[in-house]
Formats: structure tokens, sequence, C-alpha cells
């Protein structure tokens, strides 16, 4: 408990920065959707028009001209990139950044179980990413409430519950990966999370790279699907879930066995 | 049962060595001094100690706890201050010391005050403004406010100045007169000489020797200086022969009283045969044997 505290007192800061940061932006595309309301139905025939383009980006499904196409959307570059930008950071710097920082021999030294300190660790992430979500979640759905659009609850909040996976998945695959790594880490990180969001990108374009979908948690979280079906593509969710656990046990055998330089 | 037992412990990274079969003994209630150049295995001898790294091969326990399989019952008593010492930046030296006491489960808020004011080092202080010597006294503080039974102390010294290095050795003996093991690494001679009972050396990740300080004095080697206008004979067991002027000085191992009949052969005005010093013995177990 008191690592699992240090780690999010620890990281405060940035925490609070991208949780404003997001919330803030999510709640901007909300108030304005009433101004933009009149000129989408143009819009959304101008994006049925853009071809492919709209497919990648998952516009095909979405109907611009309603409130939840719309958020379906805005959610998913603005929570979706943001959150998984977010997470990959947290994870990738979670265990990496004591050796960078040399801080690793004063934490290990204390009577506390490498596995445990790992678990803390990894709660503390997993925490982070939680009450990021929470916050954007509430704030969303007041701003909504505030701004009177119909919604359809249980799809936000199946919305907001399949970005929360996206981002445990993507801070836990990136945790993983910080196990191995000794120095700075953080293009790694970043550019994991990056090629997940344009994996999802591409394979959205061609039928024929669909078998991309697997990798990335971006296709579990496809507004349109989510929206149109008010359920979750669980072929993928579960392959995200395996991959997930896949990473966090090679991550903990890893960094029990692991020479602190 | 010993605060160190080491056999045959080695390590190797990918195919650089850092320990070669050490085989170490500290007995309980010792202050022992584990000397060597840079890069002869000290650091990596003492964080394998520690379960930071694993051992290629051999085994080692401290107070009884093996390495490998009791690694939490070994950070529970022992007092471990590593030669760099890299806090959370952005923390209170305060906040810092208490962290390092909840992770042990402890409250350590008197000892700490009474060892911060003893060290003069301010608590309230960022750990990243404070200077290279007050962060090496943090270090210091969390390895000694806890109690522990065992003190493993990587370099302890270097970067304090000298008041703060006698007063951080009271404490240490204070502490090693209360019943606690110390052992410590280092390459200042001297302090070893002066504080330590027992001390080894390493070097090229081996032990060469270990033993009691006070043994390690009578090596049978005698310290021979004489002021003579003559040369001196050829005698057998002489080392590190050096004449300045009228001064001649060396190292004398055999028997003295061939030494003397040989040295009767001779004029000379005046002659003095010592011990070597400490530091000599250890310089020449340091210093790379040319033969």
């Amino acid at each position: 408990m008191t690592l699992f505290l240090h780690e999010i007192k620890r990281n405060r800061v940035s925490l609070i920065i991208w949780t404003l940061v997001i919330t803030f932006m999510l709640a901007v595309c909300v108030f304005i959707y009433p101004e933009m309301e009149g000129q989408m139905n143009e819009m959304t025939d101008a994006f049925a028009d853009m071809g492919s383009f709209t497919a990648a980006f998952g516009m095909d499904e979405l109907n611009f001209g309603e409130f939840m196409g719309y958020f379906g959307i805005e959610c998913g570059n603005v929570l979706g990139l943001g959150g998984a930008l977010f997470a990959s950071i947290l994870g990738i710097s979670a265990l990496a950044k004591e050796e960078k920082d040399k801080t690793a021999e004063f934490l290990l030294t204390h009577p506390v179980s490498r596995i445990n300190i790992t678990f803390c660790k990894l709660m503390s992430v997993f925490a982070q990413i939680f009450i990021l979500n929470l916050c954007v979640a509430v704030v969303t759905l007041l701003s909504v409430l505030a701004v009177g659009e119909e919604i359809d609850l249980k799809k936000m909040l199946l919305l907001f519950l399949a970005y929360f996976l996206l981002q445990i998945e993507i801070g836990g695959i990136t945790f993983g990966i910080s196990a191995f790594l000794r120095g700075g880490s953080l293009g790694v990180g970043l550019g994991i999370g990056l090629m997940m969001y344009f994996v999802n990108i591409i394979s959205n374009l061609t039928d024929s790279l669909e078998f991309l979908k697997y990798i990335t948690p971006f296709a579990y979280a496809e507004a349109g699907y989510i929206i149109n079906n008010s359920a979750f593509e669980w072929k993928y969710m579960l392959v995200g879930g395996a991959l997930l656990t896949v990473s966090l046990l090679l991550g903990f055998v890893k960094y029990n066995r692991k020479d602190i330089a | 049962m010993k605060a160190i037992d080491t056999e045959l412990l080695t390590k190797y990274y990918g195919s650089k060595r850092g320990i070669a079969d050490v085989s170490l003994s500290v007995d309980k209630g010792d202050f022992f001094g584990f000397i060597g150049p840079n890069g002869a295995g000290k650091s990596t001898t003492i964080r394998t100690l520690l379960g930071l790294i694993s051992p290629t091969s051999g085994r080692a326990s401290v107070l009884g706890n093996d390495i490998i399989k009791d690694k939490t019952k070994i950070a529970a008593s022992v007092g471990y201050m590593p030669s760099e010492s890299a806090f959370y930046n952005g923390m209170k030296v305060r906040d810092i010391l208490a962290f390092c006491a909840k992770m042990r489960g402890l409250d350590c808020k008197g000892e700490a005050k009474k060892l911060c004011e003893r060290l003069e080092l301010d608590m309230s202080r960022r750990v990243n403004e404070l200077s290279f010597g007050n962060r090496k006294k943090v270090s210091i503080v969390c390895a000694l406010q806890h109690n522990p039974e065992l003190y493993i102390l990587d370099e302890p010294t270097s970067g304090l100045d000298p008041l703060m290095q006698r007063e951080f050795f009271d404490i240490l003996k204070e502490r090693n007169q209360n019943g606690a093991t110390v052992f410590l690494s280092s390459h200042v001679l001297s302090e070893v000489a002066k504080y330590c009972k027992s001390a080894a050396v390493i070097r090229d990740g081996g032990i060469l020797v270990s033993d009691k300080v006070d043994s390690l004095g009578h090596t049978g080697v005698k310290r021979v200086s004489l002021r003579t206008s003559s040369a001196l004979p050829k005698i057998a067991g002489i080392k590190d022969l050096k004449t300045e002027n009228e001064n001649t000085n060396f190292l004398y191992s055999g028997d003295i009283k061939a030494l003397i009949s040989e040295l009767d052969r001779i004029s000379f005005e005046d002659i003095n045969i010592t011990d070597p010093d400490l530091e000599e013995v250890f310089m020449h177990y340091y210093a790379k044997e040319d033969n």
C-alpha cells in the first residue's frame, strides 16, 4: 500500500494534467455540438463521399447527424488516442524509470519482494487509468445533461468502458515491456501507443488486413460497432485480454530475475 | 551463524567478469573492511549479497538467509548504503526517510531525527537540491534509522567531509559496540586500518587475503631504513629497495638475524627496523606483482 500510494503521489501532476486536458477537450466537443448540429447533416454527406478515409476512422458506420454518432468519433479521437498515449507513458515508465534514475537500487533493497513491488506498481498504473476515465465519464455525462442532448446511456457507458479497457490493455502491455528495458523508454511507450492506433486505421482500410485488428485494442473500441450493436466485439477483446495476460506474465517473470544495474 | 558467508561466489556479466570464486566469511559483531581498487568487484559482491543481481554460480548467505531464496528476510535485517545515492526527485529528505521506514513497516521518526541532527542534515530540503555529500547523508540515515543487525555499506565515506566521516564512524562504532555487524567497502586504506577489526582485499574479482587487521600487519615483513654511505651488500629477501642520497629503504622478509649479520659488514650511522604500516601491507596486495 505504501508503494502504491507513493507511485500515485509521484505521478499526480502528470495524472492531473492528462485528466484535465482530456476531460476539457471532450467537454468542449459536447458543448459545441448544438452549434454544429445544423452543419452535421451536410458533413455526413461529405464524409460519405470520402470513401476509404471515412472507413479508416470508422465513420462509415456512424451517423454524424446524431449526437451519439458525433460523440463516438470525437471520443475515439480524444479519449482513445489521448488515453492510449497516457496509458503507454505510464506503463512504460513504471519499472524502467527506476533503473534509469538509479532509484531501483534504493527501492529494491527494502524488505518487499520484487513480485510485490511489481504488483503495486501495476496496480498504481491501473488505478491512475481508472481515475482518469472516471473523471472523463462523469464530466462528459454532466456536460451532456447541460446541453440537453438525447443519449443512450447504455451505449455511452459501453463506449467509456471500451476505452477504459483499451487503456488498461495498452498500459499493461507497455508495463510488461518495461520490465525488459533499462534506460530511456518513453519513445518505446509512445511508439507502441501510436502504432496500435494506426494499425487499427490501416486494418479499417482494406479487408485483407483485417487480421491486424486482433493485435490492436482500438479494434474493440470501435465506436461504430458499439453504438450500432450496443455490444462489444468479443473476439477482439478476448485476444486483447490474452495479449495483456501474456505481457504481464513475461514482465513479472523477467523483473523477478532481472539484474539491477 | 555468520553475518556473511559466501562460497565460491561468481558473477559474470555476459563474458565479462564481475567476481570469480569469492569465498568470504564475516563473523557476527565484526567491523569488516572490504578493500580493493576500482573495478575489483567490491560492488558486485555487495549487490549480489543483497539480491540486486543473481550469482552465476556459488552460494552465499547473509545472517543465515540464502541470498536467492530469502532476499526479503535479508533486506529486513540489513541496512544498505549504495555507493551512488539516488532518490526520487522532488521528495523532501523527511519524506524519503518516512517512505523508507514505511516500506519496512516501521516508524523510525525518532531515530531519523537523531541521526539527521548528528549528521547536520536538513530534513526539510528536497533531495535533488542537495550536494553529493548531503545526499550521501540521506543514504546513511536510510541505512541506519531502523537499527539493523548488519550494515552493508558500499564506499560510505566518499564525498563526506573529514568531520562528517569521523561522526559517521563514531555512530558505526557505537552500533558495533551494541552488537551490530558492520561490513564496509572502501578504497581508503587508512580508514580501514583505523576502524576495522578485520579486512579482506579483493583484486581482479578474487579475494587475495582475509584476516584480522592486527594479523594482516604482522606479515613477517620488516621495513628497514638505513643511513649509510656504503653500498648495500647483496642480501636475499630484499624488496622494494630505494636509495636516496644516504638514505636506503627496503622491505625485508626472511631471517632477521641473517639480515643483521649481513648489515654488520657495512658501516651505517642509523638504522630503523619496523613493521610496515597497514597501508603499506594493503598497497602490497593492491599493486600488481611484477614477477
